[in-house]
């Protein structure tokens, strides 16, 4: 228990405090509108239909407030940056802004549903009143029209429709209920195009459907500029509860003057505003680093289909393990890529390895292989660098670090980082000693990464240093064809498969084993874990790291840190 | 955005529209709304569209991934052959399901959402795709390789029976000189 705490925290604190805004919103709105002597007539129309409609409102107007910050990417950089004295958890906590946003619309889209529900009775009631279905006083307040000296309390004024229509000719011709509709549809299809199997395998189709979001605020905004909520007038003389039982009386008796109604301001601008203005800076931003110029310093094929690219832009400064989004504009206008870099930010140019995995991928592959020798590649925009887990590796004294397959790619930039930094003997560096575990099905396309642990190993060996990095490489996708190579080789000194003196283990890692020999040569030290990979394995290490580490300050404490795309 | 299979999303705004027909239709009829009679047939409609989209088509190219306990439902689908296989068929009878949830209020949302989720599967029939039931695949044991593998089909070479019957018994007589070494220096 006391280790979940450690690891998890933060994230349920933060999310205790949202839920309990959210119903602290909820309820509050609720009682308000269930019990406010100003709505007396409007509950007489509506019952509890009005306060099930106008609580969701302000969950809403929360949450729809909520949704556009965890995606600033640029902004959650500025925040992880500013936080350099505070604790590890304050930055590990801005990882989890996918997890957030994700969270945040799933509130909106159930609040969605029930004020719709209520609206959807709202109107049928309001329809019943307006035909005089119901008592004398629901009927006397229907017919009070936004003419004379009257002001209107039932919206649905003047329809000419048949009766089972006149909801849907409300729906679709009044402001609310038409910008209504239409700010749902957009809900409907970006949550659609957002399921996982889409998201997957076509992020084309969320990305794009997903700008719909700009329909849906737009839409929002302008959702209460009808002002159909109607309350009586402050200060209105007309008392409810002498007058509400002889509506016939009404403006002919002094106590009972013809009640005046009005329409709640529309308030949610007020809520959307702030948010909206710091999303555009951000696009804004991500425009203006578009549209700065990037040159190409070497552009190399490596193995298995595999483009490495190493570029330079002015005013560029990363850290390790960060990540760049590319855009190509002779590919897709609209497409932004994220990759992780590989480079050290000790060099001076900064490079990514791109494997081919899609449309986009494969097309910028093709466009560099037809490019002649020597020269600049097509115009790039890249939008970074943005901060992950990994910028933390240096402050641990000991650090596991988990790559599997495509993960791999951060680790190259702190690899080559730790190196420079070793060279120089850099103060910064407060890690004593690494362990890195490499896990692939089999080592096609990386083989640049193992020529880049082969140069670390061979250097760190000549200044005898072979003990500050331990990695292992775990090939889980061995046939026989593999063991029969390995039965053959198995007394020479260094690995068949990737020629590193450190031998390739096969199957996958036992990860009690491994997490015991750390903490064993390692005790009374703070390790980070850091992986990249799939969220199984996440899963698998987080338990790991609960299960190992110990409150007690003198004992070995692991800490569980997740990249996330 | 050339390699994508729009059934996909399609399928999925075709459940999410089934849902909200079904839950229009519940309002509809639960709060006895002028024409629950049309409610009333979004629930069915709604329930019949979610069964129909509840299981997931294989996919032509990657790895599909399935719907929980969508077994059961994906054989009852299969059982109508080209009906449900045939994305012109669900395109056109998705537009006509949805046309009479247009005549309520409580209906519309589910109407216009399964309309659209028409569209784009007419979208994925002009690309020529369909549907394509996931079945449990019966791994099959990959071949073992030969030679070095199977067992021996003849036995060691043997002097014959009489001398076999002489080594028994005279033992020192049967010792012999190897022709080749067969120790390892």
């Amino acid at each position: 228990m006391a280790n979940w705490i450690i690891n998890n925290g933060f994230p349920a604190v933060m999310v205790v405090v949202w839920m309990t805004i959210n119903t602290y919103l909820f309820v509050s709105f609720y009682l308000y509108y269930d019990q406010d002597e100003s709505y007396y007539y409007t509950r007489h129309l509506l019952g509890s239909a009005l306060a099930w409609a106008r609580a969701p409102a302000a969950v809403l107007n929360f949450n729809c407030m909520l949704i556009l910050l965890p995606v600033c990417r640029n902004l959650l950089s500025l925040i992880r940056g500013s936080f350099v004295c505070c604790s590890r958890t304050m930055r590990k906590q801005l990882d989890q802004n996918l997890s957030f946003h994700k969270l945040v619309a799933y509130m909106i889209a159930l609040m969605t549903a029930v004020h719709t529900i209520a609206h959807l009775l709202n109107l049928e009631w309001l329809n019943n009143s307006k035909l005089g279905l119901y008592d004398e006083l629901s009927t006397a307040l229907s017919r009070l029209e936004d003419e004379r000296n009257e002001t209107y309390l039932n919206p649905l004024q003047h329809i000419d429709a048949d009766p089972q229509q006149r909801p849907t000719h409300f729906a679709f011709t009044s402001i609310a209920g038409l910008t209504g509709v239409l700010i749902t549809m957009s809900l409907i299809l970006i949550i659609t195009s957002s399921m996982e199997v889409i998201r997957r395998s076509y992020f084309e189709v969320f990305w794009y459907t997903h700008h719909l979001f700009i329909v849906f605020f737009i839409g929002l905004v302008f959702h209460g500029y009808g002002r159909i909520v109607r309350s009586l007038e402050d200060d209105s003389p007309h008392n409810t509860t002498l007058c509400k039982d002889h509506p016939e009386d009404w403006g002919k008796i002094p106590e009972c003057p013809i009640p005046q109604f009005e329409g709640k301001e529309p308030g949610t601008w007020m809520w959307v505003i702030g948010p909206m203005i710091i999303y555009l800076c951000e696009r804004v931003l991500r425009f203006v680093r578009y549209m700065q110029a990037v040159q190409y310093r070497k552009i190399v094929m490596r193995p298995s289909k595999v483009l490495e690219l190493q570029l330079r832009k002015k005013g560029f400064k990363m850290e390790v393990g960060q990540y760049v989004f590319l855009n190509c504009p002779s590919i897709s206008q609209l497409e932004w890529h994220p990759f992780t870099m590989t480079s050290a930010p000790e060099e001076d140019f900064f490079s990514v390895h791109i494997r081919s995995a899609g449309d986009w991928t494969d097309k910028l592959i093709e466009t560099m292989q037809k490019l002649p020798e020597g020269e600049q590649g097509p115009k790039m925009g890249v939008d970074g660098p943005f901060g992950t887990a990994s910028e933390d590796v240096f402050d641990y004294e000991v650090s596991m670090l988990v790559g599997a397959g495509i993960g791999v790619t951060p680790f190259a930039s702190i690899m080559k980082s730790i190196w420079y930094k070793f060279k120089e003997s850099d103060p910064k560096l407060r890690t004593r000693k690494i362990y890195f575990y490499w896990l692939c099905r089999e080592t096609h396309a990386f083989e640049w990464f193992a020529d880049l642990l082969q140069v670390l190993e061979r250097e760190m060996e000549e200044r005898g240093l072979g003990d500050f990095l331990t990695y292992k490489l775990f090939l889980t996708g061995w046939d026989q064809g593999h063991t029969n190579q390995v039965i053959v080789h198995f007394d020479e000194d260094t690995d068949v498969v990737t020629g590193l003196k450190q031998k390739t283990h096969y199957g996958r890692p036992n990860w009690d084993k491994e997490f015991d020999q750390v903490r064993k040569e390692n005790p009374a030290s703070v390790v980070g874990t850091f992986l990249c990979g799939p969220a199984a394995l996440a899963k698998v290490l987080e338990k790991k790291c609960a299960k190992y580490s110990d409150v007690d300050p003198r004992k070995t404490k692991f800490y569980f840190n997740k990249e996330n795309f | 955005m050339g390699k994508i299979e729009w059934a996909m999303w399609a399928n999925e705004q075709a459940l999410a529209a089934g849902l909200i027909l079904l839950t229009g239709g519940i309002v509809g009829v639960a709060g006895q709304f002028r024409g629950w009679e049309f409610a009333s047939y979004a629930i069915a409609a709604g329930f019949f569209v979610c069964l129909l989209e509840y299981p997931r088509s294989k996919r032509a190219k990657g790895t599909s991934v399935e719907r929980t306990g969508q077994y059961c439902f994906t054989v009852c689908v299969k059982a109508f052959g080209p009906v449900t296989r045939n994305y012109y068929v669900r395109a056109f009878l998705h537009a006509a399901l949805c046309v009479p949830g247009g005549f309520m209020l409580a209906t519309v949302l589910g109407c216009v959402c399964l309309g659209i989720a028409s569209l784009i599967y007419l979208a994925a029939a002009v690309r020529g795709e369909h549907w394509e039931p996931i079945l449990p695949r019966k791994d099959t044991r990959k071949p073992v390789a030969e030679s070095i593998k199977s067992p021996p089909q003849n036995p060691p070479p043997r002097p014959p029976p009489e001398i076999r019957r002489k080594q028994a018994k005279d033992v020192e007589g049967a010792a012999y000189d190897n022709p080749i070494a067969v120790t390892d220096d």
